[in-house]
């Protein structure tokens, strides 16, 4: 059999039949219904990693400064303790104004 | 009045979705007969066709107006039917034993005397339509754009997103391939 003869034809009578256009019923609302519903899921998308970024951030600075506190050497005097420093500075006042009772 | 194509695609990337409407009522008929080119059913042909849809309006923000809306519309067609082209290819490997009677029919005529075949006939449309199906993607989509829409190397090129000598070489692998399935649709017919 001639296969190049029967490729021609077979490809002839391909061109010869033009595909349908027809299109469904109310397609165009179908697919603006898709794109409205796309943009409000893509939306909850965008805070929901918005927000787990953040969580993620935010459990990263909790665990360095948790490392920190716990690995850092302890001050061996009191002396230059910043706490006690500002606990002097905040009640100055008060203590002063203890002395001056009579 | 009826906003132009400019306008209504400026509307649509200004935030205006409804303004897309229009070009899905204008131009849906040319995307479906694509896909009826390359699928079947019509649940399949409508899935192809909506993802064209999607696709062109998350990515209307890249159409730079420089060539017509329709032709970049349509390059968007082809790809999404060569992805879903790839992703079907489960008729591949099936044999031709289920040829109808008026195939079977027209192939003895065109056995017989090759000219007595007319080309017109709904036989011989199943029968390319079958041979289609068992190409592998690329020569069928070759096959398509350059034997039956008659299109140009350089067109092909343009739509695929192949290189030109590429085009070339899987057009002619495409011809190999289609004869290749016509001897084994012959054989299984006529041994």
């Amino acid at each position: 059999m001639k296969l190049v003869e029967l490729q021609k034809k077979l490809v002839a009578a391909a061109r010869l039949s033009a595909p349908d256009d027809r299109v469904p019923y109310a397609f165009e609302k179908r697919i603006m219904a898709q794109i409205a519903a796309r943009a409000v899921a893509e939306r909850w998308v965008f805070w929901t990693q918005g927000l787990w970024r953040a969580a993620g951030a935010c459990v990263v600075v909790a665990v360095v400064f948790g490392a920190v506190s716990l690995f850092a050497p302890a001050t061996p005097d009191n002396t230059n303790d910043l706490s006690q420093d500002f606990e002097n500075t905040l009640l100055a006042s008060v203590d002063q104004s203890d002395v001056a009772l009579p | 009045m009826d906003r132009t194509e400019a306008e209504l695609i400026a509307a649509v990337l200004a935030g205006d979705s409804a303004s897309f409407e229009p070009l899905v009522v204008k131009y849906s008929p040319r995307v479906f007969a694509t896909a009826r080119r390359y699928a079947r059913r019509e649940s399949e042909i409508e899935d192809i066709v909506q993802e064209v849809w999607l696709k062109a309006f998350h990515k209307l923000k890249s159409f730079r107006g420089e060539a017509p809306f329709e032709h970049w519309l349509m390059r968007m067609a082809v790809r999404t039917c060569y992805d879903f082209l790839r992703g079907h290819q489960r008729n591949r490997e099936s044999s031709f034993s289920e040829i109808s009677e008026p195939e079977d029919d027209w192939l003895d005529r065109f056995v017989a005397d090759p000219g007595s075949a007319p080309e017109n006939a709904d036989a011989a449309k199943l029968l390319i339509d079958r041979v289609l199906e068992k190409l592998s993607p690329p020569a069928r989509l070759v096959i398509q754009l350059l034997e039956i829409e008659d299109r140009s190397v350089k067109e092909i090129a343009k739509i695929t997103g192949w290189s030109v000598p590429l085009v070339k070489v899987r057009a002619f692998r495409a011809r190999g391939e289609m004869r290749k399935i016509l001897a084994r649709m012959t054989k299984e017919k006529y041994l």
